[in-house]
């Protein structure tokens, strides 16, 4: 069943997210996925990151790389992409491809499988990650958009990056609600964090200053089944 | 099963020496026949349990076997080795251990006894605690943290070779939490270590004093116990409840219709301590001192969110009398020594017999001599709550949470410590480990998981062996893999989790905290209720009310913000549940019209408009009545076996009623009763039999449906934190940083979702399980109460509301429904946006 198209149908103009031209669906689950290129987005997905902080003597559940891999075929068999462009921070460490059990490297392998696979470097993961397919690329342009993996400082509009984890929070009847969010002012976007153990930093924190234009700046929030655009007069910092 | 203390004067010269006796006698005392009794048998070679009330000299009988052995001890020669600790003193409080230390080196002086006494613990230098390991003292006061640690040191078994005697103070609270878990294994290893230690336990009255007397000793299979000693209690108390001329209000916790009163009441007294159940009302009830104190008492605040310097500040005024009032919360519960108490007020219901016991110990520290207190009902239900209790009391019945079995989490903790200490073989650790009380029925299958969850998390997908903490060795010993394990273990050790919290810091108003330094620090306040707060709120602390310009990292700043308006602060801490004897005498009340004349008239008269208009509920059986209102259908219950089992009776409740299309809306929980509203009429389907009332209170919902709810209750996953952090899993501290507790939350909520989805049946979700169930969830409270009323469910179908729903309909509104309700927020929000915004979000983008 070719699901990208029965998806693809349900989407109204209104949901998708317009990004220096290019319009893109924010899909709930934290990817983005930009119809008229084939192309998905998914961004730190910190693979590995439990065996990471096991070797420093956390033993947090080895299952996180399972669940991650598990999510996000997932979305790819969904949307059925051309292209996917992994924005960074694919493995929470240089080592982790490597530690990476072998049962989860065929089940990623298998999800390359047929498509253009791009790792872009992020900081946690500068070189290209050990014995897998796909090219490693330090940043990646595809008509007005550029894919990298931390924001630039110097505004660059249609850039699409990660890094920062964004989350946001609102409250609503005295009740606090945080999600984590993409966080996009129509010039550029900063994608959540995918992977299973990632944490997220509100998208109010000095460490966007300057990053967005504040007047049009939104968060979407991710929902258990849909997105919520929040603006940000609505948002708390926290 | 109580001995009879024999008289004091045939014993004393037989086990007192010499110096004491003529120490009492200069004093014009002697000794008491329970300290005499007690010296007898720890001599003869026994451990020993005392009970008894405040003021009855306890401190001193517990020492008293220590300190007469080593008045005799002969002195160490020059150049011998340094002795290990003689005793060891326990307590639950640093506070308490500081205090002891004072009051014990009193006597020790004036007899002049040649023993050095010390305390260790959290506030101890570096450079104290080295010479201590050196040099130990021959008394050591200490905490159940502290031990754990000292355990945990490889010179442990050295350090401790010379121990006698252990003595636990206020064990009756040890007992009951983690701690006493910790504290439990801790004495198991020390039993390790000298076979014929002896323990003597110091306790308030408890229901089961055969419980404590098993705690204290090595678990045998001929059930032998401590010995017990209990002291009958003083002059009966002069309790009595405020009949309030004013308006007793339906529901509420403020009390504050009675503020006046109780002023009134600290003038006539010299000093008075007001104890309240919560922070919030602690606060409240401060503030609406202040606002009637014409005559400018000096009346203080003291709750356990405050900043330590300040509630010293408190305790040191205290102590030299020169306050008339202290509003107070349980941190003033244990056995610190207060100056000349004269009036005990409790504000709110007390929620168990023996707390309310406790804290009316408070007052008058002489035992021959009545204390004196008021009960002062905050709403009606209380009023019967505080009856209940004022008779329960002068019946001395006690009631205290049954033990529960050792937490997995806090052995993990141990199995740990143990070898951070020195090598162990699994078998002998096992044995060990069954030796205390809470872990007595622990089996080896188990105990094995805890061991392979030390060393290498526990998984089965094996992929840690190479990151493991601990290793078995071809010697079949299991050894601690590098030492810097060991460090962290120091650093994470203990079972108190504190919830994550701010400082609230002062600063100029409007400053918003960005340049300013600000001012001092006023204590610390729950991140979970800043988090509703926005800038320019304003809301009750430390006496004062506040006006909060924002968050800093991990500071709140506030400034000051005069005038009447303010948000009362919530505290996550700090509620109990209605006790379950409290809750039995509650029923039987009701259930008695002739009891209800002790009760204020207004409040009877109540009570006898509830039986004219519905009915009240046979001691034995459940009401339900169900009415109609505005456009909703209401179930109101009365199980009276308080909140937690009534939230978690809600939860699995609401669920059934979806199943069988009464539509319910939402629910709410107070210590008496449950209201569930609804848009079917669950009345009209409880008469047609669909579902039947029997069917729908059926134990059977403690099964599935509690499971089904349970795997994605938040409750569930503050659970698991704490599991997770006192088992080692994450680390509370790491050397040079302190996690936040946004960090730490976070993480762990993720953790807990992959762990459930990829193994479900690990450990630590097992120990999380068994946790909930037993505390947040009140679950075997839940079981009890489902059994209890099978075939006796009183069904009332009304027209209307009744008087005895008044009260919890009054609640509805005012607590925020549980569940799921965080996507319709979302939904609130960005309709706002929407409709501020005009149609799609697309259009905000700048194409």
């Amino acid at each position: 069943m070719n699901f990208s198209l029965a998806r693809a149908s349900l989407i109204g103009e209104a949901d998708l997210v317009g990004i220096s031209g290019e319009r893109a669906i924010c899909d709930p689950r934290g990817v983005l996925y930009f119809p008229k290129l084939e192309l998905l987005a998914v961004s730190d997905l910190h693979l590995e990151k439990g065996s990471s902080l096991a070797r420093r003597g956390a033993l947090i559940p080895p299952y996180d790389t399972g669940a991650t891999l598990l999510r996000l075929q997932a979305v790819i068999s969904d949307y059925q992409p051309a292209v996917v462009i992994s924005l960074g921070d694919s493995f929470h460490d240089g080592g982790g491809a490597e530690r990476m059990h072998s049962s989860f490297r065929e089940r990623l392998v298998a999800l390359m499988a047929g498509r253009d696979w791009f790792w872009v470097a992020g900081n946690h993961d500068p070189e290209a990650p050990a014995d897998l397919p796909g090219e490693t690329v330090r940043e990646l342009a595809i008509g007005s958009l550029l894919f990298r993996h931390e924001p630039s400082k110097v505004r660059v509009e249609g850039e699409i990056s990660g890094h920062l984890h964004p989350c946001a929070r609102i409250v609503q009847r005295g009740r606090s609600v945080r999600r984590r969010c993409f966080a996009g002012d129509g010039g550029r976007m900063i994608m959540p964090a995918f992977g299973a153990y990632t944490g997220s930093l509100n998208v109010l924190d000095r460490a966007y200053a300057g990053l967005f234009r504040l007047e049009t700046l939104m968060a979407y929030m991710l929902g258990s089944d849909r997105i919520f655009a929040i603006s940000r007069s609505m948002l708390r910092p926290g | 099963m109580t001995e009879q203390p024999r008289l004091a004067d045939q014993n004393a010269a037989v086990a007192l020496p010499e110096p004491f006796i003529r120490w009492f006698g200069e004093k014009g005392w002697s000794p008491r026949a329970h300290q005499i009794e007690l010296l007898a048998r720890a001599q003869a070679g026994q451990s020993v349990l005392l009970i008894a009330p405040t003021g009855a000299g306890k401190t001193l009988a517990g020492f008293l076997p220590s300190l007469t052995e080593l008045a005799v001890r002969p002195r160490r020669k020059p150049g011998q080795a340094h002795r290990g600790i003689h005793t060891l003193y326990i307590s639950p409080l640093k506070a308490l251990a500081v205090d002891i230390e004072r009051n014990l080196g009193k006597p020790v002086e004036e007899i002049g006894l040649p023993i050095s006494i010390e305390t260790r613990t959290g506030d101890t230098p570096s450079h104290k605690r080295q010479r201590q390991k050196l040099v130990p003292p021959d008394i050591l006061l200490t905490t159940p943290e502290q031990l754990a640690l000292l355990i945990a040191a490889p010179d442990a078994k050295r350090f401790f070779e010379d121990l006698r005697y252990v003595v636990l103070d206020e064990l009756h609270s040890l007992v009951t939490s983690k701690r006493g878990h910790l504290l439990a294994l801790g004495l198991a290893r020390l039993r390790n270590y000298v076979p014929g230690l002896q323990t003597i336990g110091l306790s308030a009255t408890v229901a089961e004093p055969d419980e404590l007397r098993r705690w204290l000793v090595s678990q045998n299979p001929a059930g032998e116990m401590a010995g017990l000693i209990t002291v009958a209690g003083g002059a009966k108390p002069d309790i009595s409840i405020l009949d309030s001329e004013e308006h007793v209000p339906w529901a509420g916790h403020s009390a504050r219709y009675a503020t006046p009163e109780i002023y009134r009441e600290i003038k006539r007294h010299k000093t008075t301590l007001l104890f309240v159940n919560t922070r919030s009302q602690a606060e409240l009830l401060f503030q609406e001192l202040w606002r009637v104190n014409e005559d400018t008492l000096p009346i203080a605040l003291h709750h356990g969110s405050l900043d330590v310097a300040q509630r010293r500040r408190v305790e040191k005024a205290m102590g030299e009398n020169v306050l008339r009032a202290v509003v107070a919360t349980s941190t003033l519960d244990l056995g610190i020594d207060w100056g000349d108490v004269d009036l005990v007020v409790h504000v709110g219901a007390p929620k168990g017999a023996s707390r309310l016991a406790q804290r009316i110990g408070r007052a008058n520290h002489r035992m021959d001599e009545p204390s004196k207190a008021i009960l002062i009902p905050a709403n009606r239900f209380e009023v019967l709550e505080c009856r209940a209790a004022l008779d329960a009391n002068y019946l001395g019945a006690q009631d205290t949470p049954p033990l529960v079995d050792g937490g997995l989490d806090v052995l993990a903790q141990h199995v740990l410590g143990c070898a951070c200490g020195a090598p162990f073989r699994a078998a002998d650790l096992f044995e060990e480990v069954r030796t205390a009380a809470p872990y007595a029925s622990l089996d080896r299958p188990t105990f094995d998981r805890v061991i392979d969850f030390v060393a290498t998390g526990g998984y089965a997908l094996k992929n840690y062996e190479r990151y493991a903490r601990i290793r078995l060795n071809k010697d079949g010993l299991w050894r601690v893999a590098n030492p810097r394990v060991a460090q962290q273990y120091r650093l994470n050790v203990g079972t108190i989790i504190e919830v994550p919290a701010l400082n609230v810091r002062y600063v100029q108003a409007g400053s918003k905290g960005s340049a300013s330094r600000g001012g001092r620090v006023l204590g610390k306040i729950e991140e979970a209720f800043l988090e509703t707060l926005t800038h320019g709120d304003t809301f009750m602390f430390a006496g004062k009310i506040l006006r909060f310009e924002g968050i800093r990292e991990n500071e709140c700043f506030v400034s000051n913000a005069p005038g009447s308006d303010a948000k009362v602060p919530y505290y996550g801490g700090g509620k109990f549940p209605l006790s379950t004897y409290l809750a039995e005498q509650v029923r039987i009340m009701l259930d008695d019209p002739q009891r209800w004349k002790k009760l204020p008239e207004q409040v009877a008269d109540w009570l006898r408009v509830q039986a004219d208009k519905s009915v009240l509920p046979k001691r034995n059986d459940l009401l339900i009545e169900t009415f109609p209102r505005g456009n909703r259908y209401y179930l109101v219950a009365y199980p009276f076996e308080g909140r937690l089992a009534h939230q978690t009776l809600g939860m699995l409740l609401t669920r059934r009623l979806d199943r069988t299309g009464a539509r319910p809306l939402g629910f709410v929980a107070t210590d008496y009763a449950l209201a569930i509203w609804s848009l079917g009429d669950m009345g009209a389907m409880f008469r047609a039999r669909k579902p039947s009332l029997a069917a729908l209170f059926d134990q059977d919902m403690l099964g599935d449906d509690l499971e089904a709810w349970l795997a994605d209750s938040w409750l569930l996953k503050r659970t698991f934190r704490n599991c997770a952090l006192i088992s080692g899993l994450i680390e509370k501290r790491h050397p040079g940083q302190e996690k936040s507790g946004r960090q730490v939350t976070v993480s762990t909520d993720l953790i807990y979702d992959v762990l459930r989805s990829h193994e479900p049946d690990h450990i630590l979700l097992q120990a999380t399980r068994a946790d909930a169930g037993a505390g947040l969830l009140d679950v075997s409270r839940l079981a009890d109460m489902l059994s209890r009323i099978q075939g006796r469910i009183m069904h009332k179908n009304l027209e209307q509301i009744s008087p005895l729903a008044v009260p919890i309909m009054l609640e509805i509104g005012k607590m925020p429904v549980n569940g799921d309700a965080d996507e319709t927020l979302l939904l609130d929000a960005a309709t706002l946006v929407e409709e501020a915004m005009g149609p799609g979000p697309s259009e905000a983008g700048n194409e």
